[in-house]
């Protein structure tokens, strides 16, 4: 056993808070530790509540203590996250904190009410740690438009975390949480995942309630866990997933348990492989795919070939169309979606002297936004527009119906899950693509079409190029998250014992360093030098 | 501003064309999308209000299944048609009493559409085609105040955001200003009677907007057409409409042309004033709102709705009329006021194995009872028990006391509820209608005014009342008129008439 504590899977972590071995406390001290001392070098953290989760360990330790006083079946009835710290991305709201989602707009506002995932992991006893960086308002796949500075990768410190969760995958693969939430609405779970090496899923639509969530795009949005492991991973599903009234778009449908009872051995993980069906999609492998993201996607497939799966080619004819369709409805959507940040109520608020309440508007939003943000709500209210509205909103949804029966035939054809490359390159540098906002949508052509059919996808670690990591998306039907796990966990029983497997992100070192370079401060570089 | 006045014959030339909406906030607990209160009345400003109707970041609207019945049952009440399925769309603009920049409403799925709504006006039934009913949100308030030091301050109050609204809306089928508000007076009774909403116009439940515009008569275009706004009362909406065509036929008589633009209407100046203008048309931005999945309208669910109704103020009407022998005055009445409308319906039940007439009875609920109560202060509105009305009825009708005691008893019973048989008791009311018991006094009547008797003996026939006066000063009005009447004839003579049982003149 390594003495760091973080460098332990989360369910290490609760074995040894069960057994007396550590505390809650210590473990949360441990975590609180290596998160502020790189916060600096990552800006991961746009908050981070040192107080709070103390005060949730020391509650934790108490229900342990009593638990092991009372002996077996009390221990074995708590939930494996209990004690355990989690990160939040900062457009989840937790009662009497900060919620800025990024923004400026919501600078010094203080939700007055928990999301209903946070009452979740109120219930099972989690630590909360803080709240993460992201791209304002989810906007973003480089976390580079956060309105309070860019994240860097763990694994490059020049590099961009990816987005718009950056903040949430940063922080699991730098070891400053075992476990965070973020939101996927078009890739930004699983996008930044794959450029961190990190496991992170987002849930079919409905899975989990939006209750407390700033909202991107409302019938895209799905909150869903990032851990450095499958089962972490599954666990942290578990504890959010669910029915909520308040949200009428949460599904009830049940949530299997089987989630927290994923194979513990390889080898069982591997034979469940055995005779299964996976469709590898070739409208996927994108034209200007880095190449070697392409090959570590091929050496994977071959890998669950050699465990017995069957893997095939197939088609979604409609993908190409995705990208277009989804930056017409989910901009639509929040334009919308955003109109209630107008000043009157809280956050960010401009009076003009002797302004009417447009002018405040103008002046409150115009200062409130950021450049990415204006041009999704500029895009948006141009697509709703009178005379606009059939050949752009309607259409993209009509697209969207495509992209939905694409998926539906491949699930219905036998297929249990689709092989893809989450994104169609590794982490790239700061600035090489904020000028041009095209280069930075293509970022998650390979993700967007999930939430646009609603389904569930994960992204997995499947190795490195150049040192930095290679994220392998599978995709399933509706309500498939069980089944995808265990490929998922499949595959890490597959890989093993692979070298990358091993290593630990290769900039943490540098993280370490308090003298060093703030992200914002790298990125400003980098553009000087170019 | 002055416009020239409208002639008659302008107004002659002219016909106005008029659509009305009716915004109404509905009889819920709680709000449309969330669960606060809508009992915000007198309470403290943002005392009912959550992060959903506060549009907070994060919240999320739940349907109140209440309120879609309620819209349902409207729907069903004035014969339109219900979607199999239907949804909720974002309407999108800025406001600051808006609080979430988008007001969730319903666009081209309204729960209710094609029903008719029929009036009688002074010329007679005139049937209005609704358009549709639909369901959305209310705003919050806007409360404009002076700040400490002194300078403008808008302030917002989010007690009635979210409450649910059905706004409904007619064709432009109104054609006048009484159509215009007998139409809201109808729509009120039928909002009322289903339980839909309380309606009450000065509370702000029940808002209603005319659009009104003009074209000379025989053609079919229709012309500019003027939002009229702010009119708070049924008086103020036939006043207001009345002033606008008159405004609007003097501006085209004399040449001009209309502006397309929202008008409000001041009570005091009797004038409706200029709120803005028109320039292009409004683009809310209408889209499905996707926190919201489609709503399926199940079959079973409506019809339990549409058996649930009760009898609608139509049919109440014709009922009266046509099985009850009323004037359609008194079924007018009788149906367009809800107390009235109970008193009479339980008379009438409570009488029922004495056969009361109900023309009997609606007379004394018409007459007496609401000319008594809206002359009480609101507060103290009296109540009627119908057991004791249809006692008193009976007793005047049986002759047992006279009409004007009865009306004296009916009073007092409004006052005190004390029941009408002690009233009667304790005032000396009872009649006496027995010829023999009275024929003592009406001798000694004819004895003592000799003169008045020759005169009925001449044939002087009016001379009689004189005489039926004095018997009834000496009984202190006990005495049943007309039994007086037919003695005092039978002893001064030419003929007797057969005595009638019943009320007295």
């Amino acid at each position: 056993m390594t003495s760091d504590l973080t460098r332990l899977l989360a369910r290490e972590m609760a074995a040894l808070v069960r057994a007396g071995e550590t505390s809650s406390r210590a473990l949360t001290e441990a975590h609180l530790a290596v998160a502020e001392r790189q916060n600096l070098a990552l800006n991961a953290w746009l908050m981070i509540d040192r107080e709070g989760a103390l005060s949730q360990a020391d509650a934790a330790d108490a229900i342990l203590g009593e638990a092991r006083r009372a002996g077996g079946a009390a221990l074995e009835a708590l939930h494996p996250l209990l004690g355990i710290p989690v990160g939040l991305k900062d457009l989840i709201s937790v009662e009497g904190g900060q919620c800025t989602a990024g923004s400026r707009i919501l600078a010094g506002y203080r939700a007055p009410y928990d999301a209903h995932i946070v009452e979740r992991l109120r219930r099972v006893g989690a630590v909360l740690l803080g709240k993460t960086n992201m791209d304002e308002f989810a906007m973003g796949s480089s976390n580079e438009y956060s309105a309070y500075g860019p994240v860097s990768n763990p694994w490059d410190l020049d590099t961009v975390p990816g987005g718009s969760s950056g903040g949430s995958a940063a922080a699991v693969a730098a070891h400053h949480v075992p476990l965070a939430l973020g939101t996927d609405t078009g890739g930004s779970i699983r996008q930044p995942a794959a450029l961190c090496g990190i496991v992170g899923m987002k849930p079919t639509y409905g899975r989990v309630s939006r209750y407390g969530i700033v909202a991107f795009a409302s019938s895209l949005d799905q909150i869903g866990p990032f851990a450095r492991d499958a089962r972490a991973a599954a666990a942290l599903l578990h504890a959010i997933a669910g029915r909520d009234a308040r949200d009428s778009t949460s599904a009830p449908v049940p949530v299997p348990d089987e989630l927290l009872h994923l194979p513990e051995s390889d080898d069982e993980a591997v034979a469940w492989l055995r005779g299964r069906r996976f469709g590898l999609p070739r409208e996927y492998f994108v034209a200007g795919m880095d190449p070697d993201v392409e090959r570590r996607i091929h050496e994977s497939v071959a890998f669950l070939v050699d465990a017995g799966a069957h893997v095939e080619d197939v088609s979604l004819p409609h993908t190409d169309y995705g990208l277009a369709a989804y930056y017409i409805v989910a901009p639509a959507e929040a334009s919308a979606n955003l109109a209630r940040y107008d000043g009157v109520r809280y956050g960010h608020s401009r009076r003009l002297e002797g302004g009417d309440f447009i002018a405040d508007y103008l002046a409150t939003r115009g200062e409130g936004f950021g450049a990415e943000v204006k041009r999704r709500i500029m895009l948006g209210t141009y697509a709703l527009s009178a005379g606009y509205y059939d050949a752009f909103y309607l259409k993209a949804q009509k697209v969207r119906t495509l992209i939905k029966r694409d998926f539906d035939e491949i699930f219905a054809s036998g297929i249990d899950a689709l092989v893809a490359p989450t994104s169609p390159s590794v982490a790239f540098r700061f600035g090489e693509k904020t000028a041009d906002p095209v280069a930075m949508y293509l970022a998650d052509a390979c993700t967007l079409p999930v939430n646009m059919a609603g389904l569930p996808g994960v992204s997995i670690p499947c190795g490195l190029s150049e040192g930095l990591p290679v994220g392998l998306q599978l995709i399933g039907s509706a309500w498939s998250e069980l089944l995808l796990f265990r490929a998922a966990r499949a595959f890490e029983g597959l890989t093993a014992g692979a070298a990358w497997r091993g290593l630990e992100p290769a900039a943490l070192t540098k993280a370490d360093h308090a003298s060093g370079l703030t992200p914002a401060e790298r990125a400003a570089a980098l553009a000087a030098a170019r | 501003m002055t416009n020239p006045p409208a002639t008659a014959d302008a107004l002659d030339r002219y016909e106005a064309v008029i659509g009305i909406e009716v915004h109404c906030q509905l009889r819920t607990a709680s709000k449309m999308f969330c669960g606060c209160s809508t009992a915000y009345d007198g309470a403290a400003p943002n005392t009912h209000a959550c992060p959903v109707c506060l549009g907070l970041p994060g919240a999320l609207p739940v349907i109140n299944r209440r309120a879609v019945e309620l819209v349902l049952a409207t729907g069903a009440a004035i014969g339109a048609r219900t979607p199999d399925a239907t949804r909720w769309d974002r309407k999108n603009y800025f406001y600051p009493d808006l609080p979430k920049g988008y007001q969730i409403s319903q666009y081209d799925l309204p729960l209710a559409a094609g029903g008719s709504l029929t009036i009688d006006t002074s010329d007679g039934p005139f049937s209005i085609r609704i358009t549709r009913a639909h369901l959305e949100e209310d705003t919050a308030k806007l409360v404009h105040a002076p700040g400490t030091g002194g300078e403008r301050l808008s302030l917002v109050d989010f007690n009635r955001s979210g409450v649910p609204l059905m706004e409904i809306v007619t064709e432009p089928d109104v054609r006048t200003a009484e159509q215009a508000r007998r139409y809201a007076e109808e729509l009120q009774l039928l909002l009322r009677t289903i339980g839909v909403s309380d309606a009450d116009m000065e509370r702000g439940q029940l808002r209603v907007e005319a659009n009104v515009s003009l074209r000379p008569r025989g053609t079919e275009a229709f012309g500019t057409r003027v939002e009229v706004k702010n009119m708070n009362s049924f008086r103020s909406v036939e006043r207001a409409i009345t002033f606008e065509i008159e405004r609007q036929a003097g501006i085209l008589e004399a040449g001009g042309e209309l502006v397309q633009e929202t008008r409000g209407w001041s009570d005091d100046r009797g004038e409706t004033y200029r709120m803005r203008v028109k320039e292009t048309s409004d683009d809310y931005r209408y889209f499905p709102e996707p926190d919201l999945p489609p709503l399926r309208v199940d079959p079973a669910w409506l019809d339990g709705i549409r058996a649930a109704l009760p009898e609608l103020p139509a049919a109440r009407r014709a009922r009266y009329r046509e099985q009850l022998g009323l004037t359609p005055y008194d079924a007018g009445v009788l149906v367009a006021d809800a107390d009235a409308t109970r008193l009479f319906e339980a008379t009438l039940a409570a009488g029922a194995d004495g056969g009361l007439d109900p023309k009997t009875v609606a007379n004394w609920v018409t007459g007496e009872y609401l000319r008594i109560r809206n002359a009480a202060p609101s507060s103290t509105a009296p109540g009627a028990d119908p057991i004791e009305l249809a006692a008193l009825i009976r007793l005047v009708v049986d002759g047992a006391i006279s009409r004007a005691n009865g009306k004296e008893v009916f009073e007092a019973h409004l006052a005190t509820g004390e029941r009408v048989e002690a009233i009667v008791g304790a005032r000396g009311l009872r009649q006496i209608s027995d010829a023999d018991a009275l024929a003592g006094i009406v001798d000694a009547v004819i004895l003592a005014n000799p003169a008045a008797a020759a005169d009925v003996r001449a044939g002087k026939t009016q001379a009689i009342g004189f005489l039926v006066g004095a018997v009834m000063k000496q009984t202190r009005g006990q005495a049943n008129a007309a039994v007086v009447q037919v003695a005092l004839r039978a002893r001064l003579g030419p003929g007797p008439t057969a005595p009638r049982a019943g009320e007295d003149g």
